[in-house]
């Protein structure tokens, strides 16, 4: 019965759904059979972990949308009652609030790792780009989840960045009148947002990370050496330098899985609000259409674009400071999906390049953490002219890959991971 | 016949009509979803014009009515603010003859306004959409001492405006404060939203 090319128990149970639904076949293919590099270091926990989160978040997302309302008039409220009355009620939203913030946490390593040892690279290029466009929904997801408490920061943060789409010349102010679906931020724009929020997004979120796994399951991963498993095979058929994903990697990332959970929980327990930066001060004001909150910043995920797009304060080419801004903020994210293309370099790994390869990637971390930094602080002229810098150094990163990475001399790669 | 007969251009054709028809109905069905993210009727119903006394507006003092979920600012100026806007010095704004298109055309000009004694601006910021803070002493320190002429100052990304609305050069907002479509009813009654020409 069924396909007799399928790897099938045999016999029992298992048999008789294999004989309908390639069960078995699966578990081989993407864990017990499913060979990774052996040499996996700390940088390797974070993918497991984001998985977690969203795990998380989905949990928590649901068991709270069962107390929410989603309306002007009583979404406050309703999350105080949340906090106040149900039970458990704080502890679901602070997993909640708190799991956002770790996503991002977890996220930025992530990425930082694909950074650090060229996990973009050919063949996995199309990995990379779906993790990118997980990231951007991501973005999105975060951003409308944060205007649901209809706090005074979730109004007038989502009043900032939706009157980005207003930047754009000629369709701008009708589009940002689209989006929000009222002349200004209302229970309309909240409701949509809770829509998006709780149902689109997630569904596109999932489907991406099918995809993305997919994608990384069919070349495999990369390593801190950069160095292809494949190439050298034992008799059977398997990577000399590969090990099964489970057991081995599925009881490694428990490990990761518990640290994790000791910091998650501390936060949890301890310090929900994160300082003001996983849940603002002035979100605990109901929101309120006529009175601005003395300084708006974004969530502190958000910050590093948040700087660059204040950083821009002249006119370029016959676009407004204003304008400009909002296509500066695009272009540092939309510069880092064809970041496989960028690098020429013959090697993978940072091990492995060169010195400016190597200086290129710190200057960029700490540009990035500056930013970050003064996205959260009010401007001032200094400020200004520091985030400038900083932009001017992040995009050098990207643009001037192609040269560095071509020209700079590399180290030898070696034939085994090195462990 | 080598292709089993089958007659290859009239299944081209068929399967491009096929794709063009169906691509026309995935239009088709996308612009109720689409139009359906455009204000409600209600929305355009709550979004209509509103009636401001300033009978009782003590010259200097600013009032702010609400009109589609914006602050409208209504300033009695002194006769003194009148003077000061008239004779600021145009080279630290950014347009201080109101070229850009921020407001209805019968209030153009150095005061922006109809009357000259009653300001009537939209308060937000044309940045990012903060509200300005009212700061109309002339010569506080903290806002450029005596450059500053009394006015408005934006908090989030430090963007000032002079009293009549008017953006000062070299700071994030790239254009004057918006002007509102308003008219008198009558000697101290306005009515915002609704244009001169109309009434």
């Amino acid at each position: 019965m069924g396909n007799p090319n399928r790897v099938k128990a045999e016999s029992g149970f298992m048999r008789w759904v294999d004989d309908r639904f390639p069960a078995t076949q699966m578990w081989q293919d993407h864990m017990a059979q499913y060979y990774a590099p052996k040499n996996f270091n700390v940088w390797y926990f974070f993918g497991s972990l984001a998985l977690l989160v969203l795990v998380n978040q989905i949990l928590t997302g649901v068991w709270l949308t069962m107390s929410y309302n989603p309306s002007a008039e009583g979404a406050f409220a309703s999350v105080e009652y949340i906090m106040r009355d149900v039970e458990y009620g704080w502890l679901i939203r602070y997993m909640h609030s708190t799991g956002a913030s770790a996503f991002f946490v977890v996220v930025y390593l992530h990425m930082f790792r694909g950074l650090l040892y060229g996990s973009y690279k050919a063949p996995r290029e199309l990995v990379w780009i779906f993790g990118m466009t997980i990231y951007l929904a991501l973005m999105a997801e975060a951003f409308m989840g944060y205007l649901l408490p209809w706090g005074q920061m979730s109004y007038w943060g989502a009043q900032v960045i939706i009157s980005l789409f207003s930047a754009i010349p000629v369709i701008g102010p009708d589009l940002a009148q689209w989006v929000r679906g009222d002349f200004l931020i209302s229970g309309i724009t909240l409701n949509r947002f809770f829509a998006l929020h709780v149902v689109a997004l997630p569904i596109v979120i999932l489907a991406l990370v099918v995809l993305h796994l997919i994608a990384l399951h069919e070349v495999g991963s990369n390593n801190p050496d950069g160095i292809d498993i494949k190439a050298r095979k034992d008799e059977s058929g398997k990577p000399l330098d590969g090990i099964p994903f489970h057991p081995y990697y599925t009881v490694k990332d428990l490990v990761g899985v518990a640290v994790f959970l000791f910091v998650f929980c501390a936060v949890i327990f301890y310090f929900p609000e994160g300082g003001g930066y996983f849940i603002e001060i002035p979100n605990f004001e109901p929101s309120d259409p006529l009175k601005t909150p003395d300084h708006i910043a974004p969530v502190w995920y958000f910050t590093p674009f948040y700087a660059m797009l204040r950083a821009i304060t002249f006119s370029l080419f016959g676009l407004d400071a204003k304008f400009l801004g909002v296509v500066v903020m695009g272009g540092a994210i939309a510069i880092l999906f064809v970041l496989p293309w960028l690098d020429r370099s013959p090697v993978n790994s940072m091990r492995y390049k060169g010195w400016i390869s190597r200086i290129m990637l710190v200057l960029f971390s700490i540009s990035f953490v500056i930013l970050g930094v003064l996205g959260v602080l009010p401007s001032t002229a200094g400020r200004t002219l520091l985030a400038q810098a900083c932009t001017a150094i992040y995009f050098a990163y990207f643009l001037l890959m192609p040269f560095y990475t071509k020209y700079e001399s590399t180290k030898p790669v070696p034939e085994r991971v090195t462990g | 016949m080598a292709d089993n007969g089958v007659n290859k251009g009239r299944r081209r054709f068929l399967l491009g009509a096929t794709t063009v028809v169906g691509a026309v109905g995935a239009v088709g069905v996308a612009v109720p979803f689409v139009a359906s993210w455009q204000p409600s009727a209600r929305a355009r119903a709550a979004g209509a014009p509103v009636q401001a006394d300033v009978s009782k507006l003590e010259p200097g003092q600013r009032m702010t009515v609400e009109w589609r979920g914006r602050p409208v600012w209504l300033v009695r100026r002194s006769d003194d603010m009148i003077e000061r806007i008239r004779n600021f010095d145009g080279s630290l704004l950014a347009d201080p003859q109101s070229e850009e298109q921020q407001q209805p055309t019968y209030v153009e000009g150095e005061l922006r306004s109809i009357r000259p004694e009653i300001g009537v601006l939209v308060g937000i910021c044309t940045h990012l959409g903060c509200s300005p803070l009212y700061r109309p002493e002339p010569g506080a320190a903290d806002l450029g001492g005596e450059n500053w002429p009394g006015g408005f100052f934006c908090p989030c990304h430090g963007s000032r405006f002079d009293l009549a609305g008017r953006v000062f050069a070299n700071v994030p907002a790239p254009t004057n404060l918006e002007v509102p479509p308003h008219r008198y009813d009558s000697e101290e009654i306005i009515i915002v939203g609704e244009d001169e020409e109309t009434a």
